[in-house]
C-alpha cells in the first residue's frame, strides 16, 4: 500500500520516507476518491479528459498533458522550491528565520487558516458539479474539469499541511473537509459564499473571475507566511490559480465579444432574442459575484486578521512592496464604515485593518480586469461600460452588513431596495433566461452561440481537438 | 445609575416565546445596545445589560408562567450561539465593574440551575453556532445541551489561551464538578481556543446530544417535551404578574414598600430597614394568589433583591450594610406559617426559593454586614435570617432609657431550619453552629420561642448583647473600626468565614473560581499595558511575566 501510494502521488515532500504522512494518506486518499465519485463532476467518471498534471515543480514537470480519467488523475503534493535562509518578513517575528516546523504557540491560528482555505477548495468542485452537463464546447468542458481537478489538488495541498504538521487533530480536520458539503443543510461549507450552487456557465466564468481572484489574494497573503511549508505550498498553488482566473477572464471576455457582435449585427442593446447575453445582464452577474467576494475578505476591523499579521502567519498582498516597517504596531489607517446612516471613513489600527488592505488590493485588481472587458466593448464602438458596484452594495459581512445601498453607493431604505433589487441583481427571470441558453455542445470545434470561440486551443492543440472523449 | 428593573416589552437582547409547556428564550443581542461604554456587542456577546434581561426572564418564567415546564435557551442569530462576555467591555471595565459583573452573571446562572432543580422548570440549550466562553458557560448552567453536528459548530472555553483570564462564570467548575469531564480532558479543552465539536464533544460529555442541522428543531422539541414530562408544575394555574417595582431613589437613600435604605456616606454605611407586614398576611392559597406580587414575602424578596443589587453596583464606597427590622414579630411569623402551610403550592414554593436566592445574594455581597436588634424590631423567622447572615450582630439587652418599647426578642421559625439554605447547602443556623451539634440542637429546640437578649446570647444567635449604657459606643466603635480596615482584606476575610462546612458547586464558584479570577483580573499579565486582556484585538501580542506565583 505504501509503495503504491508513493508511486501514485507525485510529490516533492519525501513522501516515501514519511511514515506519518503515509499513514494519514492511506486513510484519507480512498475517502477523497469516494468523495470525488459522489460529489465531483456529475457523470464524468469515465470521460477521458485532456488534462495537465503536475508531476514536478520544475519547468519540465509542472505541465504534463495527457488524456486521463479524472478518478485516475495523479493528485500530487508540491511545495515551491525552498528559498535558502528564508526569514519572516513581517510581524513581531520579523527578521527571525522562517519556521520549518509548526510553532506551537500559533498552532490553533494556523490550523484555522489552513482549514478555512482548505474548505473552499472542495466546496468549489461541489458547487460546479453540474456544469459539465451544459458546457458550451469541448474546450470549455475540459477547462472546467482542469479547474476541478486542480481545486482537488489544492485540497490535497491543505490536507498535506494538516497531516504533516497537526497530528491527530489535523487528520480529523482533513476528514471534516470531506464531510462538509456545499449547500448541505446539515454540514455546510464554512463560508456562506461556498454553499451556493454554480449551475450556469455565466456564473462559472464570473466565479472563476471573481472568486478565484479572491483565492489568489488569500493565497498570496498566505504565501508571505512565516510558516515556511504553508508559504511554499501556497506559492505553488498560485501557478494553478492563475489558470483558473484565465478561464474566468477569457470566458467573460468571449461572452462580451459575442454580445457586442450581436449588438452591432442587430443594432440593439437587447440581444436576448438573438441568443446572446445582454450587457445589462452581465452587469447584474458582476454585481452579485463581486459583492459576495468582497464579503469573503471579512470585517474591516478584525482582531483575527490583526493577530494573523502580528504573529507572522498571514501577510499582505506583495508584502515587501509596502513601504513601511512591516510591523505596523503604531500605525493607523482609515477604513470605510457607516455612522449615523452615512458612509464615513473611520480610523483603525493598521493591524486591525488587514482584511481591508487585502480587499483593496483585490478591488484594484478586479477593476483592471473590468477595464479589459470595457476595452473589448469600445472596440465595437459601443458606449456601455461595465462597472464594479460600490463596496457598500449587497454586503453581508462587515460595516455594510446592516444597510442597503445602490450599486453607486447611495444609501437607500428597505422599500427602495425591494423595488430595485431585480434591476441590480439576477432576477428569477434573468436566471431562467441564462438557463435557457445552456445547452451542451459536444462536437469538436463547435461552440455555443452565446459565447465567442476561444482564440487558441490548449497546449498547441487545434480548436477542434477532442479535449474530452466520452465513454 | 444601573437599574435592574426591566420587562420583556423592553428587552433589547432577548426574545421570550411561550408555547404551552415549552418556553424558548432566544438570545439576539442588539449590537449597538451596550449598557454603557464604547463597545459593540458583536457575535451575540453580552454585557451587564444583556444579563439583567436574562435574570428578569428567568424570574418571570417562574412566576408569570406556571405552566412552563421546560425552557429552551437558543440563539436568535444564524451561525452563532453566543461568544460570551464582550471582551472590549471587560478590557475597558474597572476592576470593581468586572467583579460585580461576574458575580451577577454567576447568580443568574445559579438561578437557572435552581429553576431546573427545584422549580420543575427544566432548562436546556440548543447550540447551532459558536458557543464560546460565557456562551458555553450559559449552556453549562442548563440540564441538557444539544449541539448541532455540522462539522464546524464547537463549544469552547478559550479564556486562558486568548485572554489570559478564566472562564469565570462557572465554566471551569461546572465542566469537572457538574458534567464530570475528566480533568485531563478538561485541561485540554480549556486550553484549546477553537474548542471541541461533534463526536468528541459528546464523548467527553461536554454536551449531551448531537443532531444534524436539519433535524435541530425536531430534536429540540422532542427533548423539551421529554424534560417537561418530569416536571411537577401544575397542569392548570394562572401566573402572577410582576409589575414594575415601585421605589424612590434620593441622594441619601432609597425606599420601597417594605425596605428602606438610608445612606451615610460619611460613615460609609447603608442602613437597610425591613418592615414586617402591617396586617396579617393571607394564609389560604386563593388569597395568596389574589395578593400576588403584594404578598409580603414576595414583595420582600423583590425589594431586598433590588436593594442589594442597587447598593452593590451603585454605591461601592458604602462598605458596611447595617441590617435592621421594624414591626410586629407575629405578622412575620404568620407569613412564615403561610409559606410552611402551603409549601406544596407552586407559587409558594417559588416565593420561598426566591427568598433563598435573595438571601444568598446577601451572603456573597462583598460588604460587612452588621445586624442591629433593637426594641421595635422583628427578627423572626425569615427576617432573623438577616441577622444570621450578618458578620456580627448586636442585640440590645433591655430597653432604651427614653423609650417605652418593650425589649427586643428574636424568634426562630420553620424558615430558619432548612428552606433557606446558603450556598454550602446548609441553613444559616447549621452553618453558624457547624461542628457543634449540641449548640445547633439547642437552637432548634427553641423554635417558636420569643428569645430575649440574654437567651439569644446564651443560644449563640447573636454576637453581643450590650445594655443601653454600652450600646451606642459599642455599636459606633464596631462600625468605625470596621470602616478603618482595608476593604479588600475585609471582603476576603468575610467570604472565608461565612461559609463553614461543605463545598458545593456554588461555593467553589464564588470561592475558588471567583477568587482566582479576581486575582488574575489584577495581574499585569492580564490587565497590565502588555497584558493579554488589554491588548486583545489590537493585534499586538502580550508579553508575560514568566514567573509562576
Amino acid at each position: 500500500m505504501q509503495v503504491d501510494l508513493n508511486e501514485r502521488i507525485p510529490n516533492n515532500v519525501g513522501l516515501a520516507d514519511d511514515r506519518r504522512l503515509l499513514r494519514a494518506l492511506e486513510r484519507w486518499q480512498p475517502a477523497f476518491l469516494d468523495w470525488w465519485r459522489d460529489l465531483g463532476p456529475v457523470g464524468a467518471l469515465q470521460h477521458d479528459v485532456y488534462l495537465r498534471t503536475a508531476i514536478g515543480v520544475d519547468s519540465d514537470g509542472w505541465a504534463h498533458f495527457d488524456h486521463v480519467k479524472m478518478p485516475d488523475y495523479r493528485w500530487g503534493i508540491f511545495l515551491a522550491e525552498p528559498e535558502a535562509e528564508r526569514r519572516i518578513n513581517f510581524g513581531i517575528h520579523k527578521g527571525e528565520p522562517a519556521w520549518q516546523e509548526l510553532p506551537g504557540e500559533y498552532r490553533a491560528e494556523l490550523r484555522r487558516l489552513i482549514v478555512i482555505q482548505g474548505d473552499t477548495e472542495p466546496a468549489s468542485v461541489e458547487q460546479q458539479r453540474r456544469l459539465g452537463l451544459t458546457a458550451p464546447s469541448l474546450y470549455d468542458l475540459r477547462n472546467l474539469y482542469q479547474v476541478n481537478v486542480e481545486e482537488g489538488r489544492h485540497l490535497w495541498a491543505m490536507v498535506y499541511l494538516l497531516h504533516a504538521f497537526f497530528g491527530r487533530d489535523g487528520r480529523e480536520e482533513a476528514e471534516e473537509l470531506l464531510a462538509r458539503h456545499a449547500g448541505d443543510a446539515d454540514k455546510p461549507r464554512t463560508l456562506e459564499a461556498f454553499n451556493e450552487p454554480t449551475d450556469d456557465w455565466l456564473s462559472f466564468f464570473m466565479y472563476t473571475f471573481f472568486q478565484d481572484r479572491d483565492g489568489k489574494f488569500q493565497l498570496c497573503a498566505l504565501a508571505e507566511s512565516g510558516f515556511d511549508p504553508l508559504s511554499r505550498t501556497c506559492r505553488f498553488m498560485l501557478t494553478e490559480e492563475a489558470h483558473h482566473m484565465f478561464v474566468g477572464e477569457s470566458g467573460v471576455m468571449r461572452i462580451v465579444q459575442r454580445t457586442c457582435a450581436k449588438m452591432r449585427e442587430h443594432d440593439t442593446d437587447d440581444v436576448a432574442p438573438f441568443g446572446a447575453v445582454p450587457l445589462a445582464l452581465l452587469q447584474k452577474w458582476i454585481n452579485l459575484h463581486y459583492s459576495i467576494c468582497l464579503d469573503l475578505f471579512g470585517s474591516e476591523n478584525s482582531t483575527n486578521a490583526a493577530n494573523y499579521y502580528a504573529m507572522g502567519l498571514k501577510g499582505r498582498y506583495h508584502e515587501m512592496k509596502f513601504d513601511d516597517d512591516h510591523v505596523l504596531s503604531d500605525r493607523t489607517v482609515t477604513v470605510p464604515g457607516i455612522e449615523g446612516g452615512k458612509l464615513v471613513s473611520q480610523e483603525v489600527t493598521a493591524l486591525k485593518a488587514m482584511n481591508e488592505t487585502l480587499r483593496e488590493s483585490y478591488m484594484d485588481d478586479s477593476q483592471r480586469g473590468l477595464n479589459r472587458f470595457n476595452k473589448m466593448i469600445r472596440s465595437f464602438d459601443i458606449d456601455v461600460e461595465l462597472r464594479l458596484p460600490h463596496r457598500a452594495f449587497h454586503r453581508n459581512i462587515g460595516a455594510f452588513a446592516g444597510i442597503r445601498a445602490a450599486p453607486d453607493g447611495t444609501l437607500i431604505d428597505e422599500v427602495t431596495w425591494a423595488a430595485k433589487r431585480d434591476d441590480w441583481l439576477p432576477s428569477a427571470a434573468d436566471r431562467a433566461f441564462v438557463e435557457s441558453l445552456m445547452h451542451p455542445v459536444s462536437t469538436p470545434g463547435a461552440v455555443a452561440g452565446w459565447i465567442a470561440p476561444p482564440k487558441r486551443g490548449i497546449h498547441g492543440q487545434p480548436l477542434d481537438y477532442r479535449y474530452v472523449e466520452f465513454h | 445609575m444601573i437599574d435592574f428593573r426591566t420587562h420583556p416589552d423592553d428587552y433589547r437582547h432577548w426574545r421570550l416565546a411561550v408555547d404551552g409547556a415549552i418556553a424558548t428564550l432566544a438570545l439576539d443581542v442588539d449590537e449597538g445596545g451596550a449598557i454603557a461604554g464604547d463597545y459593540t456587542l458583536k457575535l451575540n456577546s453580552y454585557d451587564l445589560g444583556v444579563d439583567i434581561e436574562l435574570a428578569d426572564a428567568v424570574q418571570r418564567l417562574r412566576f408569570e408562567h406556571p405552566l412552563v415546564r421546560a425552557v429552551v435557551l437558543a440563539s436568535g442569530k444564524d451561525r452563532v450561539f453566543c461568544a460570551g462576555a464582550n471582551i472590549s467591555m471587560l478590557a475597558t471595565s474597572s476592576h470593581i465593574d468586572k467583579v460585580n459583573f461576574c458575580k451577577f452573571t454567576n447568580e443568574t446562572r445559579n438561578a437557572i440551575e435552581d429553576a431546573s432543580a427545584n422549580s420543575g422548570q427544566r432548562w436546556m440549550t440548543a447550540i447551532a453556532g459558536t458557543a464560546a466562553g460565557g456562551g458555553y458557560e450559559l449552556a453549562l448552567a442548563t440540564d441538557h445541551i444539544l449541539l448541532v453536528d455540522d462539522g464546524s459548530t464547537a463549544v469552547s472555553l478559550p479564556e486562558v489561551p486568548l485572554l489570559a483570564v478564566l472562564p469565570g462564570t462557572g465554566g471551569l467548575t461546572r465542566v469537572v464538578d457538574k458534567r464530570c469531564v475528566r480533568r485531563d480532558r478538561a485541561d485540554f479543552f480549556c486550553t484549546t481556543g477553537e474548542g471541541v465539536r461533534g463526536r468528541r464533544a459528546l464523548e467527553w460529555n461536554l454536551v449531551d446530544e448531537l443532531v444534524p442541522r436539519s433535524r435541530l428543531d425536531d430534536a429540540v422539541a422532542a427533548r423539551a417535551a421529554a424534560l417537561a414530562e418530569d416536571s411537577d408544575r401544575p397542569a392548570e394555574a394562572k401566573g402572577i404578574a410582576l409589575p414594575p417595582l415601585a421605589r424612590t431613589v434620593t441622594d441619601d437613600g432609597l425606599a420601597y414598600a417594605h425596605v428602606h435604605v438610608a445612606l451615610d456616606r460619611a460613615r460609609g454605611t447603608a442602613t437597610l430597614t425591613v418592615s414586617a407586614p402591617d396586617a396579617p398576611p393571607p394564609v389560604e392559597p386563593d388569597a395568596i394568589y389574589a395578593a400576588g406580587a403584594d404578598f409580603w414575602p414576595l414583595a420582600l424578596a423583590r425589594e431586598l433583591d433590588d436593594a442589594i443589587l442597587h447598593l452593590r453596583f451603585n454605591e461601592p464606597a458604602l462598605g458596611t450594610w447595617i441590617l435592621k427590622t421594624a414591626g410586629e414579630a407575629d405578622q412575620v411569623a404568620a407569613a412564615d406559617a403561610a409559606l410552611a402551610a402551603n409549601a406544596g403550592d407552586w407559587l409558594v414554593r417559588e416565593i420561598a426559593l426566591y427568598l433563598k436566592r435573595t438571601l444568598k445574594r446577601l451572603d456573597v455581597s462583598a460588604r460587612s454586614l452588621v445586624a442591629l436588634i433593637e426594641p421595635g424590631s422583628c427578627f423572626t423567622g425569615t427576617l432573623l435570617e438577616l441577622a444570621l447572615a450578618a458578620d456580627r450582630s448586636f442585640m440590645l439587652d433591655g430597653s432604651f432609657e427614653d423609650s417605652n418599647l418593650p425589649p427586643a426578642t428574636v424568634r426562630l421559625t420553620a424558615m430558619n431550619t432548612g428552606p433557606l439554605p446558603m450556598a454550602n447547602g446548609l441553613s444559616r443556623l447549621a452553618s453558624r453552629f457547624f461542628g457543634d451539634d449540641a449548640a445547633l440542637g439547642n437552637a432548634l429546640d427553641a423554635v417558636g420561642d420569643d428569645l430575649d437578649a440574654e437567651a439569644a446570647d446564651a443560644l449563640g444567635l447573636v454576637t453581643f448583647a450590650p445594655d443601653d449604657i454600652d450600646w451606642e459606643d459599642e455599636v459606633r466603635i464596631a462600625i468605625e473600626a470596621r470602616a478603618a480596615f482595608s476593604p479588600d482584606a475585609l471582603s476576603g476575610m468575610e467570604a472565608s468565614l461565612r461559609f463553614a462546612g461543605p463545598e458545593t458547586l456554588e461555593t467553589k464558584i464564588f470561592g475558588r473560581l471567583s477568587a482566582w479570577q479576581n486575582w488574575i483580573f489584577q495581574r499585569p499579565n492580564t490587565v497590565g499595558p502588555d497584558g493579554a486582556l488589554k491588548l486583545y484585538g489590537s493585534g499586538v501580542q502580550p508579553t508575560f511575566d514568566r514567573n509562576r506565583v
